[in-house]
């Protein structure tokens, strides 16, 4: 699993707020979502982006509120995986559930310009920066977390596992 | 090997002997909690699984509090399928609008928070329920789907710090001074992740609705939780809550704890968070002087009875000042209720401030009190982000209670031991 795009460069504590600010919380249509990714920032950002780009950030991306539409607009504005310094925890495993590549290498912010090539791949932990021939090794993902992944996320991986689960129970109840 | 309250929680929800930290684990969710936000949220997720509602296994507490009541159409409708959702819950309760009040101390007054629970909500200040032993954190709305509809989420066993709070608090300085300490000293990354422990002769000493503020806010510390072990202050808030039985999860003796930090807090003087973080920390003298327009007090945080007090007791025979709005929202309908009898309301309205219903709206920036681009305002709520609570132009300091009423009669931040009285 791995993606490749341009740089957009965000700093430290990039709050979900920012990402998605409080007033859209009513809102859940996922057409409607994308328009105001990262809007507390840069409200042009939907426009700017090009499908499969990298957003790399400062530590703790994505703290605050838990809101999972912080990390649904960023998938549905075409972002293809965000590479930072540090995730805050609630951020982190949204992303994940939601199929959107995230990894975490200290420091990497401080290397990386907007605007660079970029390649992520998640499963073997490795982040390349095209541009300025620079590579970074990191922890390859747990398992657990790239069949998510693989599964297209959370809803699949256990719908899968939900099913699984009540076509054995059927076999039982045949016996 | 010793285990420590989160490790002892995650292990007994997941059937396991022992875990340490990296282990992920699949536990079993005792309560899940939603509100006017977060039900309408999981019903995408709950039909991608497949699911028809709330698994029997689970207590589901529904408790309408961002958008209360409706601002406008949207919230309406999320109000009304809420409350449609609410009917196919057979194993909780349901908090209509005039009935409950702000999520996190609904679930709390109403003995829905148990310790040594494993409690599931899609808002972030669910460690509030650490303050009551319990293991609440917040998630997105596909994680609280999944735990709502199998009673099964996975967790990954956090590291565990302890921190021990010794000495005497001093007079004007309270709980709320105490977390913006802690976060302006340890930041917002250093326990990403992690899980809190917290003790020692100021945590003994102070109340729960205390411990709740500290709790609450530990959210902005990164921790997937923050845990205060059960005691008699505990023991006496869960009976009259109308809690009969529950069963304490203490931390091992010898438990392994990733780092422990003591720290006297003797000398800690009222502290405001500037903007635009809830780690920028200053005290008090620092910022004083600063022109505000808007004082909030109210929220998850500080919108608790003995808030109302100690705000009241420095609001009684003064007036807000003439440049000032002061918004008081009451966190429950309770909370509204005991502070009319005591005649905490009419201070309030005396002295010049809104009384709102108890509701998010103001801290969230959703409704009831926004503020203006180039504004500023003081509030005793959890965040100061840029946009939190309106515009993005706006400047929000976070601060006690205390300082919040003394700010708004100064109309510039002001310290509360200047405002106190002899009594």
């Amino acid at each position: 699993m791995s993606a490749a795009g341009r740089v957009f460069k965000f700093g430290k504590n990039i709050d979900t707020d920012s990402i998605f600010p409080g007033k859209y919380l009513v809102e859940f249509d996922p057409e409607k979502l994308a328009e105001h990714a990262m809007e507390g920032i840069d409200p042009s950002f939907h426009e700017k982006i090009t499908r499969g780009d990298v957003i790399v950030a400062g530590p703790n991306f994505g703290c605050g509120s838990a809101r999972e539409q912080a990390a649904t607009t960023l998938k549905l504005a075409g972002v293809s995986a965000i590479v930072a310094d540090s995730f805050a925890r609630a951020f982190y495993r949204n992303a994940i559930n939601n199929a959107l590549p995230v990894i975490a290498i200290a420091g990497i912010s401080n290397e990386v310009s907007e605007g660079d090539l970029m390649e992520v791949d998640i499963e073997h932990g490795i982040v390349s920066d095209i541009t300025k021939k620079l590579t970074w090794k990191t922890k390859p993902a747990p398992r657990f977390v790239m069949e998510i992944i693989n599964s297209g996320g959370a809803i699949s991986y256990y719908r899968e596992k939900i099913e699984a689960r009540s076509e054995s129970r059927i076999v039982e109840t045949k016996e | 090997m010793g285990m420590t309250i989160v490790e002892k929680i995650l292990a007994k929800n997941s059937g396991s002997q022992s875990i340490v930290p990296g282990d992920i684990v699949d536990a079993r969710v005792d309560v899940v909690m939603l509100h006017d936000i977060g039900t309408p949220g999981i019903q995408r997720p709950l039909k991608g699984l497949g699911l028809d509602g709330p698994s029997p296994d689970v207590e589901c507490v529904i408790i309408p509090d961002h958008f209360v009541p409706a601002p406008h159409v949207q919230a309406a409708d999320n109000l009304k399928l809420t409350r449609e959702f609410s009917k196919r819950v057979k194993n909780g309760a349901y908090y209509e609008i005039g009935r409950g009040g702000v999520c996190h101390q609904v679930m709390c007054e109403r003995g829905h928070v148990k310790p040594g629970q494993i409690i599931v909500a899609p808002d972030s200040h669910a460690t509030t329920y650490g303050a009551l032993g319990a293991l609440g954190t917040g998630f997105g709305v596909t994680d609280v789907a999944i735990a709502l509809g199998t009673g099964n989420l996975w967790f990954l066993v956090p590291p565990t710090t302890k921190i021990i709070l010794n000495g005497n608090l001093k007079d004007g300085v309270s709980a709320k001074d105490v977390i913006l300490y802690l976060l302006s000293k340890f930041g917002e990354e250093r326990f990403i992740y992690s899980a809190i422990e917290l003790e020692g002769e100021i945590i003994e000493a102070m109340d729960m609705e205390g411990r709740m503020c500290i709790a609450n806010l530990a959210y902005e510390l990164g921790v997937k939780a923050c845990l205060i072990k059960p005691d008699a202050t505990t023991e006496t808030y869960l009976r009259s809550a109308g809690v009969r039985e529950f069963s304490a999860v203490m931390p091992d003796a010898d438990a392994q704890y990733e780092s422990v930090i003591e720290l006297d807090l003797s000398d800690l003087e009222p502290m405001v968070a500037a903007p635009h973080s809830p780690s920028n920390g200053q005290s008090v003298s620092d910022a004083a002087g600063v022109k505000i327009q808007q004082a909030f007090l109210g929220s998850c945080t500080n919108g608790r009875i003995g808030d109302l007090r100690k705000a009241a007791a420095i609001l009684k025979g003064r007036k807000v000042h003439p440049d000032v709005r002061l918004i008081v929202t009451p966190a429950s309908q309770a909370i509204y209720a005991q502070a009319l009898e005591e005649g905490l309301i009419s201070t309030f309205i005396e002295a010049g401030a809104l009384v709102t219903n108890s509701g998010c709206g103001v801290c969230l920036g959703g409704h009831l009190g926004v503020i203006a681009a180039g504004e500023t305002c003081i509030s005793t709520s959890n965040r100061n982000f840029k946009g939190r609570m309106g515009s993005f132009e706006a400047f929000i300091y976070l601060a006690s209670p205390e300082t919040v009423a003394a700010s708004a009669v100064a109309g510039v931040i002001a310290d509360p031991r200047d405002y106190r009285r002899n009594s």
